[in-house]
């Protein structure tokens, strides 16, 4: 009942966890919405939100530059909102990637998010 | 077994919004103790929310989701009165449910 996409989770880049979870590629939308702070201050929390006008059957976050660089994914059922909100740990600055799975497709926008304190090690 | 999580929805125009805290260390497998040993990986893994037997909203997580995990997430369909369960399960097997009447 508990299935967990090991092979995206352990994915080191972008490409590494569009290929594990079935894309071919990915697409800029302009329909993708991620609002995710310019500097974060502290990279343990750094709030970061999707929305879209696509109609999603999934999200996934994505940190370029984290030692693995997924995460969490998000799975919108008939009838749920294709909205999350939620905190990740950033290792340094990077660049962000809010991915959004409508019609079997990728699409994609990112955001650079500016960390002055890591959050992975410690 | 686990602590509790704070659980909170309420329906505004036929949208239910839903904010959920855990309670999870979320240890990344990255980190040290004091002698230099490291902390072996420890963290949520999955998370269901249903209405009811209907599954409403899904998610997996990795270790870079932050300590005591926040979600926010938003459902069509359930009204004032219902009640919404969430669970979910950690890498190491233990896994906790906690429930709320949307508001």
């Amino acid at each position: 009942a508990n299935e967990w996409e090991k092979q995206a989770f352990e994915g080191k880049s972008l490409d590494d966890v569009v290929k594990a979870l079935g894309g071919g590629g990915t697409e800029k939308s302009s329909g993708v919405n991620l609002t995710a702070p310019d500097i974060a201050e502290n990279g343990a929390v750094v709030p970061i939100v999707i929305a879209t006008t696509l109609k999603a059957s999934q999200m996934a976050i994505i940190v370029e530059k984290n030692p693995t660089a997924l995460s969490g994914i998000f799975y919108f059922p008939e009838g749920a909102e294709p909205f999350v909100s939620t905190r990740v740990k950033m290792a340094q600055t990077s660049n962000v990637y809010a991915l959004v799975k409508a019609d079997q497709k990728w699409y994609i926008a990112s955001k650079e998010v500016k960390v002055t304190l890591g959050g992975c090690g410690g | 077994m686990a602590d509790p999580m704070r659980v909170r929805a309420s329906e505004v125009n036929g949208l239910v919004d839903v904010k959920v805290l855990m309670k999870h260390d979320m240890e990344t497998g990255q980190r040290k103790d004091a002698a230099g040993k490291v902390i072996p990986a420890w963290f949520i893994t999955n998370l269901v929310a249903k209405v009811g037997a209907k599954e409403v909203f899904k998610a997996q997580f990795g270790t870079a989701i932050s300590k005591d995990p926040f979600l926010n997430f938003k459902i069509k369909g359930p009204k004032k009165g219902d009640e919404i369960t969430i669970t979910w399960f950690d890498s190491k097997g233990e896994t906790r449910t906690d429930r709320a009447l949307i508001a």
